[in-house]
């Protein structure tokens, strides 16, 4: 093929990074060096830093973010597992890919619906006689929905990962005496490590900006850095400090990237007595 | 007598309405090296998984070292697997896939090291205990799996097809080493194959399987000598089989002409099929010979010349030659009465071995 032609199959997806990547990235970084006033300065980064509400904000946003990817890893493993185990196992998938395709907004709202003080999590809660709970606008509330949102985008990796051991490992792994458990320790949660970095770099970083959620469902008791940003643009029209959040969170992605990203494995140096003798 | 390492009782296995094991009987005694020798989907594979555990059996009895087999879980028995495509842990280096059975088994760390290096040693891989699995070649991989299974010091090893993926020359090399190896540690191997050739060379004892049963078990020499039906003869070596009559005891009459042979104890006139091994029919003048064929073709095979030619009735005949024939020219072929081998219609084996004990011990 000739280079001419080459280039032609490179102008879409040039087009789409300069327009939908280049040039947001550099119009937020540009925008942050600019306070209310319109003036060119490095105030906001100042602000930012020495300011203990966006630092409370900035580790907020990390701890929220923790626990989601958390307890999602925790319940998507071993769901993921025993999907793998199942006779129609791609069906089961599917079902648990659906709810990805409904609007997030529409599951917030039906989730509102649920933990209401007149919901149906707290009717039941009256019928078994321990009364209406605060439910929603918790932190609880908060990180449960979060989490079964995140569920989806976590089981799917891992569930790929371990469709892909090859059986015959397990059964030599029984074969030379490990138990059921020695061998999800010692050869499917090794060959899956992928799949897990993979599935919490898609939850960890959407979670460190979510906002909807936090507003909805936890009624503003949760602030993070995306409640942040969406505050300053909509409501204090304070651009310049907004953008500064966000090219904040954006060096956060990086760094967490760079955190769960594959590492090479460094090479366990054996004594080999082959030098000994 | 002592205990046999492993027996099977009327083993039947059914996967749905499928029959992959039917009525196997056998006893393996302790040190020895067996076969199990079949075309593929024969149940060679569905036999070890049994005796490892990986399958249960739909009626029959397991036993191991006499004492029944079904409730013991794979990770407790003393036995280990050779598995056909190696299965080595891909996240772990030589060394730890070698150690993986002894660091289950929390074996102090000193230990491991100098066992799992004498392993390795054993199989002449001692300098490549910390390179990754997929920088090996498949020699080198085949010899990892043998350790890996060896330093558990199993009563029992199976090998499912371990040289299939290798190429010639190293197959033989593996050959020789497997058996040297059985020897040296006295434990004992079911190998499994469907290459006779590697059945013949390696075993004390080898169990011809098709469809799910076992046609036949003897020594090499038996079995290849005297093979029990046409699958055999056919399976195990190169062979003309022709359709024939036993006249009687000790005459036997194919392709229109009667001749001695050794063989007794059959009904007068009964249909039965006749082996004669290529290498047991010498080419003599067309006057000398027993039976006169006409050349077809030949190839040279380096040690011998291998010979197709026709009878009168179009049988096709496969004969060994130590000299060059010439194409197109009529020969004789020469063989002794006891190169001829009879076997009947759908006799059993136990029927079989109890007729030749008849006779040959006359
Ligand atoms: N888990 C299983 N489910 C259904 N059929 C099986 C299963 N395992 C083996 N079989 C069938 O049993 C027969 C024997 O298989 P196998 O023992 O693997 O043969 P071999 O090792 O001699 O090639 C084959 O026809 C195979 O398809
Ligand atoms: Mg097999």
């Amino acid at each position: 093929m000739n280079t001419t032609a080459k280039r032609i199959y490179y102008i879409p997806y040039m087009l789409w990074i300069l327009l939908f990547v280049i040039a947001p990235v550099a119009l937020i970084v540009y925008q942050s060096f600019f306070n209310l006033d319109h003036q060119a300065t490095i105030q906001n980064y100042v602000t930012y830093l020495t300011s203990s509400t966006y630092l409370r904000m900035t580790l907020n946003s990390f701890w929220y973010a923790f626990l989601i990817t958390l307890f999602t890893v925790l319940i998507s493993y071993p769901a993921a597992l025993f999907l793998n185990q199942l006779k129609h196992k791609d069906f089961w998938l599917l079902l648990i890919i659906l709810p990805t395709w409904i609007n997030l907004l529409l599951k917030a709202y039906a989730f509102i619906g649920i933990f209401a003080q007149n919901g149906s999590v707290n009717q039941f809660l009256g019928f078994i006689g321990i009364g209406p709970k605060q439910i929603l606008f918790t932190d609880f509330s908060f990180i449960f929905v979060a989490t079964y949102i995140e569920i989806p985008f976590m089981i799917l990796p891992i569930y790929n990962a371990i469709a892909e051991i090859d059986p015959a490992l397990l059964t030599a792994s029984r074969d030379l005496g490990a138990t059921n458990w020695q061998t999800l320790i010692r050869v499917i949660l090794p060959l899956t490590r992928k799949g897990i970095t993979a599935g919490v770099q898609a939850v960890f970083i959407p979670s460190l900006s979510l906002f909807m959620l936090t507003r909805l469902i936890g009624g503003n008791r949760v602030i993070t850095l995306g409640t942040a940003i969406e505050e300053h643009f909509l409501t204090t029209m304070n651009w310049g400090m907004g953008s500064t959040i966000g090219v904040v969170l954006i060096i956060m992605m990086f760094i967490s990237m760079a955190l769960t990203g594959e590492h090479k494995r460094k090479r366990k140096e054996i004594d080999t007595g082959a030098t000994k003798e | 007598m002592t205990t046999p390492i492993i027996e099977f009782q009327h083993v039947n296995k059914f996967f749905g309405d499928f029959q992959a094991l039917k009525d196997i009987n056998f006893q393996l005694d302790q040190g020895k090296f067996y076969s199990l020798l079949g075309p593929s989907g024969s149940g060679k594979t569905t036999i070890l998984r049994t005796i490892a555990g990986f399958n249960s059996v739909t009626s029959g009895t397991v036993l191991f070292q006499g004492k029944p087999l079904k409730n013991v879980p794979p990770n407790k028995r003393r036995v280990n697997t050779i598995f056909q495509n190696y299965a080595l842990f891909p996240h772990l280096n030589v060394f730890d896939n070698v150690a993986f059975g002894l660091s289950i088994r929390h074996v102090p760390k000193d230990e491991i090291q100098t066992r799992v290096m004498d392993a390795l040693k054993m199989v002449h891989l001692q300098e490549l205990a910390s390179r990754d699995i997929n920088e090996l070649s498949g020699g080198q991989q085949q010899r990892v799996a043998i350790a890996r299974a060896i330093i558990n010091e199993p009563e029992l090893l199976l090998l499912d097809e371990p040289l299939s993926a290798l190429d010639k020359k190293l197959r033989q090399d593996m050959q020789y080493e497997l058996r040297e190896l059985q020897q040296r540690l006295g434990i004992t191997f079911v190998f499994v194959t469907h290459d006779q050739e590697e059945a013949l060379a390696m075993s004390d004892e080898i169990f011809v399987m098709d469809e799910g049963a076992i046609l036949q078990n003897g020594t090499p020499v038996d079995i290849y000598d005297e093979p029990i039906n046409h699958f055999v003869a056919d399976f195990i070596g190169e062979s003309n089989i022709v359709k024939g009559t036993m006249v009687k005891d000790y005459e036997v009459e194919f392709v229109g002409k009667r001749f001695e042979c050794a063989d007794a104890g059959m009904r007068p006139n009964e249909p039965v099929e006749v082996v004669l091994r290529p290498e047991d029919l010498d080419v003599t003048t067309p006057d000398k010979g027993k039976l006169i064929v006409q050349v077809d073709s030949q190839l040279f095979r380096g040690d011998h010349f291998e010979v197709v030619a026709y009878d009168a009735d179009h049988n096709e005949w496969l004969i060994h030659s130590t000299n060059p024939v010439k194409e197109d020219a009529d020969i004789g072929l020469f063989f002794e009465p006891e190169d001829i081998h009879v076997m009947r219609f759908n006799e059993k084996e136990a029927d079989f071995d109890a007729r030749l004990e008849q006779y040959e011990g006359e």
